[in-house]
């Protein structure tokens, strides 16, 4: 063969698998902070438009120290708990029956369908005259905020478990309950926990909204009084209690994953 | 005990899928089910072992399962069908559950059955980290351990590379040698039916029917690779197949 000119088969792979950069999330979060107080220090950013995040750091330190934080935190911890929980319990098993059974599904999928895009928030006068302006009313917006996403995630994860596996089941003579407690639920897990990742985001937002009415300690009556009065380190204090509260969620179902995940390849 | 199939017939929104199957499955032997892709092979299977109910005919049980049975008709399927977020120990231990027996008399079996399929080393393993024929040797583990009257096997060796069928291939005609189970096994690879059956049911092309059934008295132990007696009868059942076939391959691009 003469000779020709040779040259490297040129590479186009590569690329669209994103990976995890360590602190690459901090850095941006600092970046921007330390952006902020540049500008509210030099002028450039009014005090009227942000606050300075020194300052919100203090009127953080001051809640801290005067003991209002968890005074305003218990109450909402509380009513975020007990209503997520009630909504994600009536979800899931909501959703289970809706993947297992002919008529549930036939009969509730277009109810959800229908419950779903309303924002629950326009229903607070509603629960309040169901359920007494009291903590009942609280519980119900964010349980009934929990559960359509829990019950769309839950249905659609049942209908994903790997139908041979099922048919396996019954071919050893497992019984109904026995099949859905050790195919149908494990089986249905991956995608019951990402739902849960935003049904708990929707309780930490309605848990502000349930806060509006007849509220007077937690996180949303602190910073709707805040921001009533256009107190912004105030109101900036109790955003980042709630971004802290949406990342720990995150975490604990990033770590409840790991722990009943770890089969998945 | 053994099984009848009685006149079956079965179709699906109006399509014939099996014609008057009529077929004996006796105690102890290995029978094959061969026939072109589609004639309704896995439907068979699946009314056999009671997953599906048939158009007409029926399947008939003859005498009683033997003592210490339990689960009489058994699957092993061909993708394998283990539950992914269990331990191989965990798998096998599965079919056992149904059957209220006490805890160590469940971990006996299953560390015989374990001991039995060469898997006691990879007892706490998950699925993902095995190869296919882990996997299958697996599922074969947990088809065994409740001690079923007759295995129903599924294409069992389908997903697998040839070398790990022929391993696998080995491992089953042992395990029947050592101890004989009942077992109709679907099959389209005619090596396959030729090396484990003790008779092959050829079928047509669908509506399934049952074109010959051609037995083969060698005992398995002594079927060995290229064996010429096995090679004539391999290229007799291929001679059947073969118009079914192509036929079968058009029907589908028509479709
Ligand atoms: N549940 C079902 N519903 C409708 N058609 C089916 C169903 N199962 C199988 N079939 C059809 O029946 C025919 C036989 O299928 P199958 O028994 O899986 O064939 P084989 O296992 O021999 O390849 C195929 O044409 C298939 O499409
Ligand atoms: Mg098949």
């Amino acid at each position: 063969m003469p000779e020709t000119h040779a040259q490297p088969v040129p590479f186009r792979g590569g690329g669209f698998r994103p990976v995890a950069i360590r602190g690459a999330g901090l850095a941006v979060f600092a970046s921007l902070l330390i952006l902020t107080e540049w500008g509210t220090r030099s002028g450039w950013i009014s005090a009227l438009t942000l606050p300075r995040p020194s300052d919100v750091v203090k009127t953080f330190g001051e809640l801290w120290s005067t003991g209002m934080l968890f005074k305003h935190l218990v109450p909402s911890l509380t009513r975020l708990v007990v209503g997520a929980s009630i909504g994600v319990t009536l979800g899931v098993s909501t959703g289970i029956l809706i993947g297992l059974f002919s008529y549930v599904r036939s009969g509730l999928v277009p109810l959800v369908a229908a419950l779903f895009p309303i924002p629950k928030i326009a229903l607070l006068p509603l629960f309040v005259i169901w359920f007494g302006i009291d903590e009942g009313s609280k519980y119900a917006l964010i349980a009934f905020g929990t559960f359509t996403p829990t019950v769309v995630a839950t249905y659609g994860a049942v209908d994903n478990v790997d139908r041979t596996l099922i048919r396996m089941g019954q071919s050893f003579g497992m019984g109904w309950f026995a099949i859905v407690r050790k195919i149908v639920l494990p089986g249905a897990m991956p995608g019951i926990l990402s739902g849960l990742r935003i049904s708990l985001a929707i309780g930490i937002i309605l848990l502000v909204a349930a806060e509006m009415l007849g509220a007077e300690y937690g996180i949303g009556a602190y910073i709707l009084e805040a921001g009533a009065l256009y107190d912004l380190e105030r109101l900036f204090a109790g955003v980042v209690i709630l971004s802290a509260l949406g990342i720990l969620v995150s975490t604990v179902i990033g770590a409840i994953e790991k722990r009943l995940l770890n089969w998945r390849t | 005990m053994d099984l009848r199939v009685e006149g079956l017939s079965h179709a699906y929104d109006g399509m014939a899928v099996l014609d008057g199957i009529d077929l004996d499955i006796a105690t102890g032997r290995i029978l094959c089910l061969v026939g072109p892709s589609g004639c309704g092979k896995s439907t068979l299977l699946r009314i056999i072992g009671g997953l599906e109910r048939p158009v007409s005919g029926q399947v008939m049980q003859l005498g009683t399962p033997p003592e210490g049975c339990l689960n009489p008709l058994t699957y092993v399927f061909q993708d394998f069908a283990l539950l992914p977020w269990r331990s191989v120990a965990g798998n096998v231990r599965l079919g056992l559950e149904a059957h209220g027996l006490p805890e160590a008399r469940m971990a006996e079996i299953v560390s015989d059955v374990l001991a039995r399929t060469n898997l006691s080393d990879f007892a706490e393993a998950l699925p993902k980290q095995l190869s296919g024929g882990m996997k299958q040797r697996v599922a074969i583990a947990r088809a065994l351990a409740v001690n079923p009257a007759v295995m129903l096997l599924d294409e069992p060796l389908s997903a697998l590379d040839a070398q790990t069928r022929e391993l696998l291939m080995e491992d089953l005609v042992s395990l029947w040698t050592r101890a004989p189970f009942t077992a109709v096994y679907v099959t389209h690879n005619l090596a396959e039916a030729v090396r484990l059956g003790h008779s092959i049911a050829v079928l047509s092309r669908r509506p399934g029917r049952i074109r010959e059934i051609v037995h083969i008295d060698k005992p398995l132990a002594d079927r060995i690779h290229m064996d010429a007696e096995l090679e004539s009868t391999q290229e007799h059942l291929w001679n059947l197949m073969r118009e079914e076939a192509r036929a079968a391959d058009a029907e589908l691009l028509n479709a």
